[in-house]
């Protein structure tokens, strides 16, 4: 990675890829810029019609609509809002999914 | 945040699922989604400051929750039950909405129209729905049990912790269904919309409640889940009897919203044997559920013959995994577990503000339920009524469900209330209103006998009235404001 795009994200910001199909909505940042990629490339306002550009094939695992994504420290969280082939990077590190207890509809 | 995201996740990738039953009619999430568009296109043109909705549960109802969030008003669910001059007064407290009714309503400064208006075909609003920071979602008119209704703020960061803390997106079979019984203008009424769009679980809608209509609702749609208040789900088992009903579909049966009888949970095991049980703890000021008491507990609690493994089915559950329940004494302090004290509670679901009074929040962020109770050593809460139900007799604080529940393990007491009464020498004593089995002849003194052998003598009520039913909100909610003041008279 030769540029890095720090930025400083807002819970509630909804972002696209330039990827792939992918949208996060912001869920929990730290205070800090960070460099947050889907697929390899930079991360752009969502429905902005943002140019495509290609998908870094070591950052292509994908993400599934509905699961939440954080890094191994849980310092943030990103909803995914619709499902895509690139996978969400910040500062290079690769975000797992947050495993979620199963509860028993109470509604 | 903004919880129209939550529909237009559905509608992005399940458009063509059934979400909402009711009558004849289906609705799919791509078409939920198209109404919401209409509803916030019409409240943009009439320049709404709140959409309020005033009418039965029906399709326009998630609509118009969807489509004030889009437009990024309030969404303002009012009791249709309530009086006229009741309902002039909350909307004299919502100057500038326009408000979906059916009813022939005038009130300065509100735009009507009805529910079958606000889904007509029409202009439909494209645009994104704002993220405005702290923007309301939601304001909701407490039942107002021990006074003036309060409108309590739920905001879209509280209704999306919830509902992202609790609910998998897209957990739902495609055929899964919930019946939904529970009034718009009640907490339960938001998260069963806002929960069934997110799992996709199709929403049946039964405005008004009767068991008989229940039952064959959920045969004729397969239903496969039901959240019901107790009054309800007393009402279905003595509708049934004993004959278990022919519900085959039926796999979840959640209550709350109220003090859940012992021997009516227990009934219901019975006659539902294949039904998972659970029961849910919440607050309309912490966006519904904070505990829950699983189907394992359940089942584990009715087949103990150990009284203490069996009195689990009178918990409220164990605090979900987003929130902490914290007890605390009068002075504010944490108390271990077993002890009785005021229920605390914290996560970010937690809105615990009203309109014009602010946040009830401590400084770390905990709210007072004003509900009493204790924890167990396994973490599970037990509730013991309401703080502002405490009796001060001569300076000793007595807690009414203690007496209560004595008087209802006696074998002709069919349902009791315990309150203040005034009493010159202590300030106040104990009263109780009970309600006895069909034919059956018990005296005061009996009762009162049976309060002495099993509890200090101040618990003894003074005064014991017989009375023919109890009065009870139609969400089942007990009004002891009414015994107190019939009790004193």
């Amino acid at each position: 990675m030769s540029v890095q795009y720090n930025i400083q994200y807002k819970a509630g910001a909804k972002l696209g890829s330039t990827v792939c199909d992918g949208q996060i909505l912001v869920l929990r940042v730290p205070a800090v810029p960070i460099d947050l990629r889907i697929g390899g490339a930079p991360v752009a306002a969502a429905n902005a019609g943002a140019e495509r550009t290609a998908i870094d094939a070591a950052l292509a695992g994908g993400i599934q609509t509905g699961k939440r994504y954080t890094d191994e420290a849980e310092t943030m969280e990103f909803l995914c809002t619709r499902g895509g082939a690139g996978s969400i990077s910040v500062n290079g590190a690769v975000l797992g999914i947050k495993a979620a207890k199963a509860l028993p509809s109470s509604d | 945040m903004n919880l129209f995201t939550l529909l237009e996740m559905a509608a992005d990738a399940m458009g063509d699922r059934i979400a909402i039953s009711h009558g004849d009619t289906d609705i799919d999430y791509a078409g939920l989604l198209a109404a919401s568009r209409r509803v916030a296109a019409r409240v943009r043109a009439t320049a709404a400051t709140r959409l309020a909705y005033l009418a039965v549960n029906g399709p326009a109802a998630p609509a118009a929750l969807f489509g004030a969030a889009l437009a990024g008003v309030p969404y303002v669910p009012i009791n249709y039950r309530l009086a006229h001059d009741e309902i002039a007064a909350l909307l004299a407290r919502i100057p500038g909405a326009l408000l979906v009714t059916d009813a022939a309503v005038t009130a300065a400064g509100i735009t009507c129209l009805t529910p079958a208006e606000l889904l007509a075909d029409g202009l439909s609003w494209p645009g994104e729905a704002p993220d405005d920071d702290r923007g309301i979602a939601v304001e909701l008119f407490t039942s107002g049990t021990t006074g003036a209704p309060k409108a309590a703020i739920l905001r879209h960061d509280n209704l999306m912790a919830y509902i992202l803390g609790t609910v998998e997106f897209m957990g739902a079979d495609e055929a899964d269904a919930t019946i939904v019984t529970v009034p718009p203008y009640h907490v339960a009424g938001i998260s069963a919309v806002l929960s069934s769009v997110y799992a996709g679980r199709r929403m049946v809608q039964l405005p008004a409640f009767d068991p008989g209509e229940w039952l064959a609702l959920v045969r004729r749609h397969g239903v496969s889940n039901a959240f019901l208040v107790p009054t309800m789900l007393q009402r279905i088992t003595e509708h049934l009897g004993t004959t278990p009903p022919v519900v085959p579909s039926l796999r979840a049966l959640a209550y709350g919203g109220g003090r859940m009888p012992l021997a009516v949970a227990e009934r219901a095991m019975d006659l539902f044997p294949g039904v998972d049980f659970t029961n849910a703890y919440g607050l309309t000021e912490t966006s519904s559920t904070i505990a829950l008491l699983g189907p394992d507990d359940h089942r584990t609690a009715r087949a103990a013959a150990d009284p203490a493994v069996r009195a689990r089915l009178g918990s409220v559950g164990r605090a979900l995994p987003t929130v902490e329940i914290e007890i605390r004494d009068d002075a504010g302090l944490p108390v271990g577990s077993g002890i009785a004290g005021l229920v605390f509670v914290r996560g970010d679901q937690v809105a615990g503000e009203y309109q014009g009074l602010g946040s009830l929040l401590d400084a770390d962020g905990w709210f007072p339920t004003r509900d009493l109770g204790w924890i167990d050593s396994d973490g599970y809460l037990y509730l013991d009524g309401r703080a502002d139900d405490v009796i001060v007799r001569g300076g000793e604080n007595i807690s009414p469900g203690e007496i209560e529940a004595v008087l209802l393990a006696h074998a002709h007491v069919r349902d009791v209330a315990v309150v203040a009464v005034p009493d010159q020498q202590w300030g106040e004593s104990v009263g109780a209103a009970v309600v006895l089995a069909a034919g059956a002849a018990v005296t005061a003194a009996e009762l009162q006998a049976l309060v002495r052998g099993k509890l200090r003598s101040s618990r003894v009520p003074a005064l014991i009235r017989f009375v023919e039913v109890l009065p009870y909100n139609e969400t089942g909610k007990l009004l002891r404001r009414v015994v107190r003041g019939d009790l004193s008279r």
